[in-house]
């Protein structure tokens, strides 16, 4: 794919909707489906290989009305329907078509908390996009409605013009409510619990509020002042952050209600315990989790060598194993602190990667290599302990299994080896066992989620938890969805 | 934030200070650290054990021998001045009980962790022989503390310049030839010695307790960083440590990963003294 600079797309938009707003008859369906889809303006790959700064740079007013001039305003909105907090799709889009951008984010503000996070990070392919009408009739679904890139155009002016409203909040009830995390899930519980009058405060493990917005997902693909933002509005509202705060150790979760007075607590902790593969090899110098790579880079400001105190492997050859979001957002992160090669290892195919597909065609466009239908099978170290070389299988698909997708069936005595310099181990996390292990009588599931009933309330009376806690490794938007819900749920029981 | 309320120089480089930390205070056991980090923006985080804590106060303390940037730029700090972040308690506490005759094996710096393990083990109604070891004289801590605490105390360094000329390995294997032969020993120091120390006892067959000091970033076991192989298994040192069975560790393995970034803290910690001196000559200068 050739990269269109960003001035040539924003001068054909111009161009373009000129010609459209001129018109005094409505745009017929077929006049809209005919519209240029827009492009998403990035930085040259060349040049964004070296830097952490963002690579979609964001459509001008220009590219976000003509894109939203594309929508067809279905009657029955099947988009609204693939849309996990339903928000109002064609009512946004119509309003950003007129011009009218803080409209189009009032609308989506009555469902969504986090547009400008959502905006980015949603796997809109999967969601609303797949279903869109448009996208259909083009039958590609890069050709739908790109909703999500006006959603973030509309959030990013708002909060760049500073013109959002601050939301109102209740007269105080003198309930008090503890929110641990600082996730998606507990910064929508945060502001909607607050909302209703009643005092929050959140408490967080590490030095910096935002959960894996801040630690994992790269600068590259989601600005950290973005969320900081988010914070800020929150504490602006009054609720209190605690962070180098660890429920369970520093404080247990029962001491917050039964000495501390909280008189309802959420859970919000996520999945944040990383899976290893159980090979031979994997504990050698230069073998990470995901995890552990992307915390020293993000969090911990690594790849600003020299002012960083937190080291960072910037090994030649760098395989990574896995391919969804986490695996390419260390791909990418591993390409910009100097790896000389970035292998992508997965043992499926492409069809099947989880990651949304624009991380996987800017993996590609940065020279992250892929080697697909092969897994590793072990690590080869040298005399130092340091990894040298990935064992790898070849893999066929077979049958579908429960997730729908073909099972990959390693092909018997295919061993081959690939020599690398560092691995990244991205296949997953696990919840946290913490709260549920110092916590008595909170029910999980076998695999570590806790459990919830269909208010998000736990097993434990006053109680609740949502986000990757409850759902497993999951995306942004439920964990909001989720959060929505059992805030709705704890200002109904603290009526 | 979290105030400095008290500073004392044990030795050439290691360094004693109470912290303001109530909540950390009132829940720490014996065993468990905490992470520190001096500044959130580009700061490391680092794992110290919890030395001695205060709930009346609302302080813990903490041992600390400046090895590399953020230690020496720990030392530097005054009473009155803060440290940025301090999560904790964390880890597993010690399991402590009435075992009858513990060996409490002390070397260099970490006499510092061992010293609340050997008070717990003391009140709990144990038999305690303490064995203490340093390089060299300047470098032994806390021994009036250790032998105060101590039935049996045993003092050695390298050198000889202060106790008996040996390693700690020549008095434990003393120790643990003895009939009756102790019930536990506790060994914490720099990975080499826990080493020695569980090979030293391997063939008597005593349980020999070892904390592990691996590099860390959350201590929450999020990150897999610390981790070690104990009895062909991955163990999380933060969270499931960091005391485990001495000879169930593979030691070699987490030496190995214990240099994983050796390069850019010796880099680092040049810079931190290039930096004390040009600051020094500029004071001189001005
Ligand atoms: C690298 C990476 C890339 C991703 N990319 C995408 C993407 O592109 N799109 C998408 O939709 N989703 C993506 N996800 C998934 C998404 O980030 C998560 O589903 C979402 O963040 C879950 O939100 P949460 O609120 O449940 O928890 P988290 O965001 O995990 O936050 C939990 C917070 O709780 C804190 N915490 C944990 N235990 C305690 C405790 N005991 N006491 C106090 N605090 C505690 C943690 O430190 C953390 O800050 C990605 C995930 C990763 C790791
Ligand atoms: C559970 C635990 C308890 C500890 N308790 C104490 C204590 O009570 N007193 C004490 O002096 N030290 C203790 N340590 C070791 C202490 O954390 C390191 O000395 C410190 O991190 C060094 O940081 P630095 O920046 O000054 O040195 P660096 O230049 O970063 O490193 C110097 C040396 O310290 C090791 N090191 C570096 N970073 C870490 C890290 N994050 N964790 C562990 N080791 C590291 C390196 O391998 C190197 O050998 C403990 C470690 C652990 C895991
Ligand atoms: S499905 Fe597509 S065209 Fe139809 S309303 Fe939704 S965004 Fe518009
Ligand atoms: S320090 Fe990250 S898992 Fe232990």
């Amino acid at each position: 794919m050739s990269h269109s600079s960003p001035e040539t797309l924003a001068a054909l938009a111009r161009q373009e909707l000129e010609g459209l707003v001129k018109r005094t008859t409505p745009l017929t369906p077929k006049e809209r489906i005919a519209i240029t889809a827009q492009e998403m303006p990035t930085q040259d790959p060349a040049i964004r290989r070296r830097n952490v700064q963002e690579v979609a740079l964001g459509y001008t007013p220009e590219q976000a009305r003509l894109e939203s001039m594309r929508c067809l305003q279905c009657r029955n909105a099947p988009c609204v329907q693939g849309c996990p907090v339903r928000i109002d799709i064609p009512g946004f889009l119509k309003a950003a078509a007129d011009g009218d951008f803080q409209g189009a984010c009032s609308i989506i503000k009555k469902n969504s908390l986090l547009p400008a996070v959502c905006g980015r990070v949603c796997p809109q392919e999967t969601q609303c996009q797949e279903h869109c009408t448009v996208g259909k009739s083009l039958k590609s679904v890069d050709k739908a409605v790109s909703i999500g890139r006006v959603e973030r155009f509309v959030a990013d002016l708002e909060r760049e013009s500073g013109s959002a409203v601050a939301p109102t909040i209740k007269p105080a009830t003198g309930k008090k409510v503890a929110v641990i995390g600082t996730g998606p899930a507990s910064i929508t519980v945060a502001a909607d619990v607050r909302r209703a009058g009643h005092q929050v405060v959140m408490f967080e493990a590490f030095h910096k509020p935002g959960g894996v917005l801040v630690y994992g997902i790269p600068e590259f693909r989601l600005p950290k002042a973005i969320v900081q933002k988010e914070i800020d509005a929150l504490t602006g509202m009054g609720v209190e952050l605690k962070t180098n705060f660890v429920i369970g150790r520093t404080r247990k979760l029962k001491a917050l209600i039964e000495e501390d007075g909280f008189d309802a607590v959420f859970i919000g902790t996520g999945a944040g315990l990383p899976k290893f593969m159980n090979i031979e090899g994997e504990n050698l110098v230069g073998v990470f989790s995901a995890n552990e790579y992307l915390t020293r880079a993000n969090l911990m400001k690594a790849y600003d060598f020299g002012r960083a105190d937190t080291p960072i492997s910037r090994s030649g050859r760098v395989a990574v194993l896995g391919g969804g979001n986490v695996a390419m957002d260390a791909a990418r992160t591993a390409v910009r602190l100097g790896a000389s090669e970035v292998h992508i290892i997965y043992r499926r195919t492409e069809v099947e990667m989880p990651a949304r597909i624009e991380e996987l065609a800017h993996a590609k466009e940065e020279g992250v290599i892929f080697h697909l239908l092969e897994n590793a099978k072990r690590l080869i170290g040298d005399k130092d302990g340091c990894v040298t070389a990935l064992e790898c299988l070849r893999y066929e698909l077979g049958e579908p299994d429960a997730s729908g997708r073909r099972r990959p069936v390693e092909v018997k005595g295919s061993e081959f080896i690939h020599e690398i310099d560092a691995v990244i181990v991205a296949i997953g996390n696990d919840s946290n066992p913490l709260i549920p292990r110092t916590t008595e009588g909170l029910q999980t599931t076998k695999w570590g989620n806790i459990i919830v009933d269909e208010t998000g309330k736990t097993s434990i009376d006053r109680v609740y938890a949502g986000g990757d806690i409850v759902l497993g490794a999951a995306t942004v938007i439920l964990a909001m969805g989720e959060g929505r819900r059992a805030a709705a749920s704890i200002n109904e029981r603290l009526k | 934030m979290n105030k400095i309320l008290a500073r004392t120089q044990l030795s050439d480089d290691v360094y004693m200070m109470r912290l303001n930390a109530p909540y950390i205070a009132r829940e720490r056991l014996p065993g468990q650290f905490v992470i520190l980090q001096l500044d959130n923006e580009f700061g490391e985080r680092i794992p110290l054990t919890i030395a001695d804590a205060d709930p009346v106060e609302g302080s813990i303390t903490i041992i600390f021998q400046a090895v590399g940037k953020t230690t020496h730029n720990l030392a530097d700090k005054q009473v009155g001045e803060s440290v940025q972040s301090v999560l904790g308690p964390l880890g597993q506490p010690t399991h402590i009980e009435k075992f009858g005759t513990v060996v409490c094996v002390g070397g260099g710096i970490g006499v510092a962790p061992l010293h609340p393990i050997v008070k717990g083990m003391k009140a709990a109604g144990n038999r305690i022989i303490v064995i203490v070891g340093a390089r060299t004289k300047g470098l032994v801590i806390l021994e009036e503390q250790m032998r105060a605490l101590a039935d049996e105390f045993i003092i050695c360094t390298d050198d000889g310049s202060l106790g008996r000329k040996a390693l700690v390995t020549e008095p434990l294997k003393e120790v643990c030839g003895r009939i009756p032969k102790p019930d536990m020993v506790v060994a914490i120091g720099p990975p080499i010695m826990m080493k020695f120390c569980a090979e030293a006892t391997r063939p008597f067959g005593v349980h020999t307790m070892v904390s592990l000091n691996t590099i860390m970033i959350d201590g929450t076991g999020m990150c897999g960083g610390c981790r070690v192989t104990v009895g062909g298994q991955t163990k999380f040192v933060c969270v499931d440590g960091p005391e485990f069975d001495g000879h169930q560790v593979d030691f070699d393995n987490m030496m190995q990963r214990l240099k994983a970034y050796r390069k850019h803290e010796d880099h680092a910690h040049e810079q931190c003294h290039l930096n004390a001196e040009l600051s020094a000559k500029e004071k001189v200068n001005s």
